[in-house]
């Protein structure tokens, strides 16, 4: 088992740059923290593009579905009515009276299902203890996980961190789901 | 595909969004003053002002609990009126919040940062008041669960979803459900940010709580801004649903003066409209409260005067279209409706909405009062009322006179009826005043992705600069 080290950069030009610079050497950086979405850290890091736009959609169309049926068995199946002289026979006659339903059905799956989904993949939950290897990495320090597998090479691995123009290396190590 | 959300062409001949000299930190330390530090006096006196109010909506609830819908001004021939123009007027309010989190996400409209959390607070204490309306004018708001398909024992009698009663309560829900997952997911990283700046175990426990355990890895980061702007494709059509399935309530019956075609673009320009001049008249106080004005500055203020007049102007177009149909459609009604509006017993209402929604924002062509902080506030409450009368309008002069003169009447409301609409504004601002020093009023986390390209201090230059 790899252990990981951190290396504490103060700005996120410095991270990339810090970034490609240990890539280069050969070091392994296996994932950042920053304050703030930095463009681009994903390919350098190997980040899968997400699937997540692809969750909602499935959210959706299961939203569509269930406002179809629902619509379907409560007002032609189960108990039909003729209201105001507006009968409700055939599916396909009143369909466009149940689309507003339908639309706002598809939109509430897909959005709460989607961030459900969301908050279940990045562990996101009330009661979670984060991982914070600097106390400033939500306000403007930028943290680079490096790991590093032969324990004898930590402190060789430490100093390419600080010459790629780390201020800190953190050696502690933290429990990442 | 995230990565197109931020990664803009910043024109050369635009002005700095964030001014001083900022530094992340900086930013930080900022916004997060008013959650960490005492509140002053001017906050205090807002609360008790604002609590007071809302007691007082909150008594005239009750009484309208108590001895029923009778306690209100309403009558056989004027059947909705108050509660259903501030039902209206409140959702229209919300609308600027989803447009300037939502739309101007989508249009990668970047000085929407500096204002879209708070607008988006806005758009759910907003829906809040809106909600309050409809479920109390049902006269039994303990039964208004029959509002929702649930299997019951009048014979599994359903809800009508040829209603667009019915559609409303599906939009109306989808809606608050929707923006406050939207708003709450944009808090998590500021949330994690107050956590990790906590002194008091206290804090550091709640805000912990809050936060939901936020990390910041490049992979959440990912998820992060694709879920965002997923949410922002999804709640673009969602919030022009809402106010088209509520001008719906209105356009689908044969009342003249309501049936008419235009009503939903109608309606989503005058809720865009009515929105933003409430974000302004709430951020225009904001910011010189809680000291943010180099965040919320005078280009924002300028860039939501702009759509102001835009929208008034659509909304005013819309006015004068409907008197040209009402007479060129040669029915009687309508045209007799829209004289009536005009020159019958509720002139007054017709002409005061004119000028304060019609004149008033087309000051705004000049540059030196769009740019006026006092001027802007002034005319913001001039809109606010004015979009308030239009609702009136609409609803009050459309049926107090229809189809049958015998059943003509006046409508004016009781105490009762006032002091739950001032109830709700009391409500309105005691949530915001209570949401400024629980969370951090402006995105800081998306804010510090703009910094570097649009503050003061790196404008430019052409590099990105320690």
């Amino acid at each position: 088992m790899a252990r990981v080290i951190y290396g504490v950069y103060d700005d996120e030009s410095e991270l990339m740059s810090g970034i490609e610079n240990l890539l280069s050497k050969g070091v392994k950086c296996v994932d950042a923290q920053t304050p703030f979405p930095i463009h681009g850290i994903e390919k350098l890091l190997n980040v899968p593009r997400t699937r997540i736009s692809i969750t909602a959609f499935m959210y959706g169309a299961t939203g569509t579905t269930l406002a179809l049926l629902m619509t379907w068995y409560m007002m032609i199946h189960d108990w039909p009515i003729n209201i105001g002289g507006k009968p409700n026979f055939m599916f396909y006659m009143n369909l466009p009276a149940f689309i507003p339903v339908t639309f706002e059905s598809t939109v509430f799956c897909a959005a709460h299902g989607m961030a459900l989904t969301f908050l279940l993949r990045s562990k996101l939950l009330p009661g979670v203890t984060a991982p914070i290897p600097h106390p400033r990495l939500t306000d403007d320090k930028f943290v680079l996980h490096v790991a590093v597998k032969d324990e004898s090479k930590l402190d060789e691995t430490a100093n390419m961190i600080k010459a790629s123009g780390a201020s800190e290396v953190l050696m502690k190590s933290m429990q990442f789901a | 595909m995230s990565t197109a959300v931020n990664a803009q062409y910043e024109a050369e001949v635009r002005d700095p969004l964030i001014l001083g000299k900022k530094s992340y930190h900086q930013m930080t330390e900022d916004i997060c003053r008013p959650v960490e530090g005492k509140a002053n006096k001017y906050w205090w006196t807002a609360f008790i002002i604002s609590s007071t109010t809302m007691t007082w909506g909150i008594l005239c609830l009750c009484y309208t609990i108590g001895n029923g819908i009778g306690s209100w001004g309403l009558n056989k021939t004027v059947g909705w009126a108050w509660d259903i123009t501030n039902f209206v007027w409140w959702i229209g309010i919300g609308h600027a919040g989803t447009l300037i989190s939502a739309i101007l996400l989508l249009f990668r409209q970047r000085w929407r940062m500096s204002i879209n959390r708070s607008a988006e607070a806005m758009t759910i204490f907003a829906v809040i008041c809106a909600g309050l309306f409809p479920l109390f004018h049902t006269g039994r708001p303990w039964l208004d669960y029959w509002m929702l398909p649930l299997p019951n024992q009048f014979g599994s009698l359903w809800v009508n979803f040829n209603s667009p009663l019915l559609w409303d309560v599906f939009a109306i829900s989808t809606y608050f459900s929707v923006s406050l997952v939207f708003w709450y997911l944009g808090l998590i990283p500021d949330l994690a940010t107050i956590r990790d700046r906590a002194i008091t175990p206290t804090r550091k426990f709640i805000y912990g709580l809050l936060s939901f355990g936020w990390k910041g890895t490049a992979r959440d980061w990912l998820r992060f801004e694709e879920v965002a702007l997923v949410l922002a494709g999804l709640s673009t059509p969602l919030v022009l649903s809402v106010h088209t399935i509520v001008s719906f309530d209105f356009a689908t019956s044969i009342v003249p003066g309501w049936h008419t075609t235009i009503f939903p673009p109608y309606f989503v320009a005058g809720a865009i409209f009515s929105g933003f001049a409430m974000v302004l008249t709430l951020m225009l106080v904001a910011r010189k409260v809680l000291g943010l004005e180099e965040y919320i500055t005078t280009q924002h203020i300028e860039l939501m005067n702009k759509v102001i007049i835009l929208t008034g102007s659509i909304v005013g177009v819309a006015y004068i279209t409907e008197f040209f149909i009402a007479w060129y459609s040669g029915v009687q009604y309508e045209a007799y409706a829209f004289q009536n509006r005009a020159f019958g017993p509720y002139w007054w209402a017709y002409w005061s909405m004119m000028t304060c929604n019609v004149v008033t924002p087309q000051l705004f062509w000049f540059k030196k009062i769009r740019t006026s902080a006092m001027a802007t506030f002034i005319i913001s409450i001039f809109v606010n009322i004015g979009m308030w009368f239009e609702r009136f309008v609409i609803i009050v002069t459309s049926i107090h006179r229809d189809y049958l003169p015998s059943s003509w009447t006046m409508y004016s409301p009781t105490f009762i009826e006032v002091g739950i609409f001032v109830g709700t504004i009391g409500l309105f601002f005691t949530c915001f005043l209570v949401f400024a020093r629980v969370f951090p009023v402006i995105a800081l986390a998306e804010l510090k992705t703009v910094m570097k390209k649009t503050s003061n201090q790196y404008k430019h230059k052409g590099v990105l600069h320690k």
